[in-house]
């Protein structure tokens, strides 16, 4: 009697906690208080949406884009832009999308509910893909910093705009680095199965069977996962000379320090996603060595770059990832809606598409699909326990 | 063969943090018949305080050893640990321990929505590392590698759990214990202080639950705001597959989840032929959990070792 009484209630209770939990991170956060509408007379208040994980795993990503939009729009602000005969004065719409495509299509309908003028999002690829259309019906404008999967432009979606080289680019280029440079010929793979990780692990493999190499492994996590214990054992048993982790630094830093705990001496090797201070602090102390590309030149080598850095770091900290990104991003739309002297998505949206600016980690020009033209691609290396450049090269 | 071998360990080692963690949930049901939720996110309170402990004690001037500070964030954990379970008994259980079931379950839930915020608002969102400050050595064991902390908490929560069964058998506390389990009327008549035994299941349960979130933050080399809930979910299923309210049935519970885990990742991709990968991994504690309520829903021990009248 006792314990079918305990099955019974054990089922509505564990929902229950699902739910719970489910819930908890549903917390949209409008920051920003400063700018709270008090729009004076003769001004315009242009909204701009600004969508990123502000909780979990990847939150330290979310944030340091969150301060990379805000730091633009502050700047803007500041300057003092005239469109249209008014002043204009843009006020930034933060939502938490937890990296889960489904608050991403929520946050996607809030936006369009609250009329943005643009929207600076989102961070993952997986809430960036299903969110577009939304914006796409709406006819907003939509530059993700940091969504590299090939599908997000592929759609055919007008209003999609990315300031970075995608999966099919960065895959390629990591695939020629991994059989050329580092000289792999047995590689394994692990990918977190979201958009972003599994896109960039297929081209990335595409890339190294093209380069003679054999793919030895390919083993999959989550992007919420801490324990790889058993994926790296058994690819532990395969000896592979390099391996490649697509997915985000959360993941990344505590796998390299599983992989060199079990004694795996391949050549750990990951994308942009793991591109991070974090990475290494996650690590902690057996990040050494680790590779890594990210797409755009190093920071220091951009016109401008060194003084964001700078000006970014007094402000906010250390830049964990996709912040200059941002920052580019709101300004190539700032700078196509003063082309068209016009905040409405339908009247800028044609300058966007053909405009040229200078931005902090790239010369930003989009080709017909809203890819960024001619990307680069850097590489990076662990050395004294902080991301040096390798080399850049030209993703085609 | 070294393959099995070394995922038998990892299971191993999981499972024994499995366990510890288990057996809060099962002391607490065996006493009040209460699923405390909450026991997950002390187990991450337990990891943060030792950690921010650590982290200042590297930073301070005093030059200690790495074991010794470690040690030292350990000693932190436990005190904190033990009154977070304290404050949520008296607060979040006791005033509901006479209303219907559902009630104290949905303050538990409650409360670890509290604790997960709270510790996201003190120590951030970010994942936090786990300084590397005990030299790690690996031993290779027939074609496995096993490390000396891998060894440390195997033995060690081995060496907790004998001392839990000694404390609940042989002590007086443990008498009094088993019977305000069996039945807290009989036990206050017998001048049992029924209040106090709760209050130091509570107490016990979170000291083990501090261990166990300082050994996940070591192990993994990580801490962070919400580490505690899946971890919590597991042991919860590591207590029910053990037959949850039986101290034992925990200890086994726990440790078979960590094999089956760490055995069901690594072989489900061969085994389905490509078709279930190693992402499945987490799957494995709920399949379990479904499996033995539809089952066997009294757990793989059976019988409760103290029987409510």
């Amino acid at each position: 009697m006792k314990y079918s009484r305990l099955a019974q209630n054990l089922i509505p209770l564990l929902c229950l906690a699902m739910v719970a939990c489910g819930k908890q991170d549903n917390t949209s956060t409008a920051t920003n208080p400063g700018t709270a509408a008090t729009a004076q007379a003769g001004e315009e208040v242009v909204k701009i949406g600004a969508a990123a994980p502000l909780t979990g795993p990847q939150s330290h990503l979310g944030k340091d884009n969150e301060n990379g939009t805000k730091m633009a729009i502050d700047e803007a602000n500041a300057k003092g832009i005239t469109i249209g005969g008014k002043k204009i004065r843009f006020e930034l719409i933060s939502e938490d999308d937890q990296a889960d495509p489904r608050m991403g299509t929520m946050v996607a309908q809030k936006f369009v509910d609250q009329q943005v003028k643009g929207v600076i999002g989102h961070l993952n690829s997986g809430t960036t893909i299903p969110s577009s259309k939304i914006y796409s019906d709406a006819g907003i404008v939509q530059i993700s910093p940091s969504a590299t999967n090939v599908t997000y432009t592929a759609q055919g979606f007008k209003t999609a705009f990315r300031v970075m080289a995608n999966d099919a680019q960065q895959g390629k280029v990591l695939g020629y680095y991994a059989t050329h440079q580092m000289g792999g010929k047995k590689i394994a793979i692990i990918d977190d199965r979201s958009a972003y990780g599994q896109g960039l692990a297929d081209e990335f493999k595409k890339a190294v069977l093209n380069g003679g190499a054999q793919i030895v492994a390919h083993e999959f996590t989550t992007d919420k996962a801490t324990d790889f214990m058993a994926i790296l054992t058994k690819i532990k048993s395969v000896k592979p000379d390099i391996l490649f982790y697509g997915g985000m630094d959360a993941q990344g830093g505590p796998m390299m320090k599983q992989v060199r705990g079990l004694g795996l001496t391949a050549k750990f090797l990951t994308g942009d996603g793991g591109s991070t201070p974090e990475f290494i602090k996650l690590a902690a102390g057996d990040a050494e060595g680790a590779y890594s590309s990210l797409p755009g030149l190093p920071l220091e080598k951009m016109p401008g770059g060194k003084e964001f850095g700078t000006r970014f770091t007094a402000k906010y900290g250390q830049i964990q990832l996709y912040a200059p990104y941002c920052y580019d991003a709101v300004n190539v739309m700032i700078a196509a809606m003063q082309q068209a002297d016009s905040v409405e998505p339908a009247k800028y949206l044609p300058k966007l598409a053909g405009i040229v600016h200078d931005g902090v980690t790239a010369k930003i020009s989009f080709d017909g699909k809203g890819d960024l033209k001619d990307g680069m691609i850097t590489l990076y290396q662990v050395k004294n326990g902080k991301w040096e450049v390798l080399e850049t090269l030209e993703a085609k | 063969m070294d393959i099995f071998l070394q995922q038998l360990i990892n299971g191993l080692v999981l499972g024994s943090i499995y366990a510890l963690v288990a057996l809060g949930y099962t002391m607490v049901y065996g006493i009040l018949e209460l699923i405390n939720f909450a026991h997950g996110e002390i187990t991450m309170i337990g990891a943060m305080v030792s950690l921010a402990v650590i982290n200042l004690l590297i930073g301070s001037t005093l030059d200690l050893p790495g074991v010794m500070i470690v040690f030292m964030g350990v000693l932190t954990a436990i005190p904190a640990c033990m009154a977070l379970g304290f404050v949520i008994e008296r607060v979040a259980y006791r005033p509901l321990r006479h209303a219907p079931r559902l009630a104290p379950l949905i303050t538990a839930i409650g409360v670890s929505i509290v604790l997960q915020n709270a510790a996201m608002l003190i120590w951030g969102r970010q994942y936090i590392s786990f300084p590397p400050i005990i030299p790690i050595q690996r031993y290779e064991v027939l074609g496995a590698t096993i490390s000396n902390l891998q060894i440390f908490i195997f033995i060690f929560s081995a060496l907790l759990m004998a001392g839990l069964i000694m404390l609940v058998h042989k002590t007086r506390l443990g008498r009094a214990m088993r019977a305000t389990a069996q039945s807290p009327q009989a036990a206050s008549l017998m001048g049992v202080n029924v209040n106090n035994i709760i209050a130091i299941t509570f107490i016990l349960g979170s000291a083990l639950a501090a261990i166990a979130g300082v050994m996940v933050g070591a192990y993994y080399g990580l801490a962070h705001y919400y580490m505690g809930f899946l971890l919590g979910l597991k042991a919860f299923c590591a207590a029910v597959l053990g037959g949850i309210g039986n101290i034992a049935g925990a200890m086994l519970g726990g440790l078979l989840l960590g094999v089956i885990e760490s055995l069901g990742a690594g072989y489900i991709g061969d085994l389905t032929g490509g078709f279930l990968g190693s992402h499945y991994q987490d799957v494995f504690a709920f399949l379990v959990l479904i499996l033995v309520l539809v089952f066997r829903p009294s757990g793989l021990l059976g019988e409760r070792v103290v029987e409510r009248a």
